[in-house]
């Protein structure tokens, strides 16, 4: 028997594997996330995230494998880790009839807990839906139902806080509050696994595991996977984009060209100039050529790691 | 020049002072703007700024409280229905049948918009050809992997030649290679003469769009191209323009 007695490490798995009937939701998995840590999980739907989480929160089991909570088998130990870890779920699963106050009563009553024991750690999110503490949370906004959630994830003051996709479909300024919430759970002392499709929210992690197909294709902080890029990165533009992606795809020499934002990202054979690739987009008529060099980001990891998926 | 009735529109959406109200509520406050034809115009807003009520009395499924506008032609206060069979729509919720495959599920769909069997017949075949989905003919819409929805129920919404397409955060969850290979087939929509009309939360995808409108609080608070927007609020990115005027916003989300 192999009982982890790290005091450091808040999650660690070892192997896990899931399959729903012909898909595999999870290969091999195998990672560590240590005390006090915001780990990120970032991929797309599809990629096992979800599933990840169950194993981990001991509401399905895996097929293979082995991992612990907070020191806690998810088998064996299962109702120990019901106990201290806070699950906030993709999809809305609050009371939508019972009040914003009853949704966060019942849910500290079901701990054995009170909502003023805990109120400390709940109250920056908390105030924000205190005036509507009487409105059902079925007529809530997704704002708000997105805070009343993570409120009773929080209020029987969890050791590790599991947040499935917490700002999907959120605009960019709330998911810029959100994120903020975090780092000030971050420094109470709560470890936080956080799942997001989207890369922007990756440098807001302590270090992050990009899952695609099941499987992590990097485990690392976002800065040593950001270096470990290993080629360099340019930013093409021209007074007609949509044409200069589509000669930019006919190039043999370029490795690689993607739409991002207001450019498109190459990357090129080694031996080949950006002289020469300027020279041939102007024989191709384009004007206000520029190609700079520029620092790739998360996103850009993200593609050449998965470049060898099958799309 | 003899006067003839022109039967293309070049303002595919006309909007004056379009309105709606809920109770003392007001959810869209007087927004007046114009779409041209083949243009990709991207709606974006902070949540509860009222881009859906907008968008629905676009496609003539809600009734503005005040103020006008049509939609391909038509008047979307009074010629609703028709604004309906020319316009195509894609939810952020996938919204194909699960347990019909491929083919029926473009059948269904074009059937509802009243297309001929042989012209059904003859797109589907294009259609297969051109998305490399020969294969995926026969198989459950349900077993297909997410980008090949995707593509699929964006290639549905357009299947009826609309003069308008309106998409609801279509990009949302998937991968950033099958977000791109998506907007790709968004520009050939739109170079074949169909407007898009597109909300997402990505800013990057902002960028790929021609003109811009940012709501705040129920009111169009900006409009025009990403570079002028840039330009005139001093930011890098779409995500600096948005985030500056988003923050504006005084309505409280609840």
């Amino acid at each position: 028997m192999n009982i982890i007695h790290n005091n450091n490490i808040a999650v660690s798995c070892a192997g896990i594997s899931k399959h729903y009937k012909k898909v595999q939701a999870l290969k091999n998995v195998s990672f560590e996330v240590s005390k006090g840590e915001i780990f990120g999980i970032i991929g797309p739907d599809g990629a096992g995230k979800t599933s990840l989480f169950r194993i981990l929160t001991t509401l399905i089991l895996a097929d293979n494998g082995t991992a612990t909570v907070n020191g806690f088998d998810v088998v064996k130990n299962y109702k120990n880790i019901r106990e201290c870890v806070g699950y906030m779920p993709g999809k809305f699963s609050l009371y939508q009839d019972l009040t914003v106050e009853e949704n966060l009563e019942f849910f500290a009553t079901v701990f054995n807990t009170s909502i003023k024991e805990n109120y400390d750690l709940i109250k920056d999110i908390y105030v924000q839906i205190e005036p509507f503490k009487t409105r059902r949370a079925g007529k809530l906004s997704g704002g708000m139902k997105q805070k009343l959630a993570l409120s009773c994830a929080l209020i029987h003051k969890p050791a590790v806080l599991f947040l499935d996709e917490p700002t999907t479909g959120v605009d960019p300024v709330s998911r810029k509050e959100f994120w903020g919430m975090l780092k000030n759970l971050k420094k109470q002392g709560i470890t936080i696994l956080v799942s997001t499709p989207y890369m922007d929210e990756a440098s807001l992690c302590d270090r992050i595991g990009l899952i695609q197909n099941g499987s992590f294709l990097t485990i690392d902080t976002p800065e040593e996977i950001i270096a470990g890029f290993g080629q360099r990165l340019w930013a093409a533009h021209s007074k007609n984009m949509n044409k200069l992606l589509t000669d930019l795809r006919s190039n043999a020499d370029v490795k690689s060209s993607f739409a991002f934002g207001d450019a498109v990202h190459i990357t090129l054979n080694e031996d080949y100039k950006t002289e020469q690739l300027r020279h041939e987009l102007e024989v191709k008529g384009h004007t206000g050529i520029s190609i700079r060099t520029i620092k790739p980001g998360i996103e850009d990891c993200f593609m050449e790691l998965s470049k060898s998926e099958k799309y | 020049m003899n006067e003839i009735i022109k039967p293309s529109v070049e303002k595919v959406i006309v909007t004056e002072n379009l309105t709606k109200k809920f109770g003392h509520f007001t959810a869209v406050d007087h927004i007046s703007f114009e779409v041209k034809r083949g243009e990709i115009f991207g709606f974006l807003g902070a949540n509860g700024a009222g881009k859906t009520t907008a968008m629905r009395m676009l496609c003539g499924l809600s009734k503005p409280t005040s103020g006008n506008g049509t939609v391909a032609g038509f008047d979307i206060l009074k010629q609703s229905e028709m604004v309906k069979k020319n316009i195509g729509y894609m939810s952020q919720k996938f919204s194909l049948y699960d347990d019909l495959k491929v083919w029926e599920n473009i059948e269904l769909f074009g059937g509802i918009y009243g297309m001929t069997d042989s012209e059904i017949k003859l797109k589907t075949d294009e259609l297969m050809a051109k998305l490399n989905f020969e294969n995926e003919r026969n198989s459950l819409v349900k077993s297909l992997p997410l980008g090949f929805k995707q593509k699929l129920a964006f290639s549905v919404s357009i299947f009826h030649t609309p003069k308008v397409v309106f998409l609801d955060e279509p990009t949302g969850g998937v991968d950033p290679i099958t977000r791109r290979k998506f907007w790709e087939l968004i520009y050939e929509a739109a170079a074949s003469g169909i407007t898009v009309f597109v909300t997402t939360h990505y800013m990057d995808e902002a960028e790929y769009c021609n003109r811009v409108s940012i709501m705040v609080d129920g009111r169009i608070e900006a409009l025009d191209s990403p570079a002028n927007l840039k330009e005139q609020y001093n930011a890098r990115n779409m995500d600096g323009v948005f985030q500056q005027l988003a923050r504006k916003a005084k309505r409280i989300d609840a």
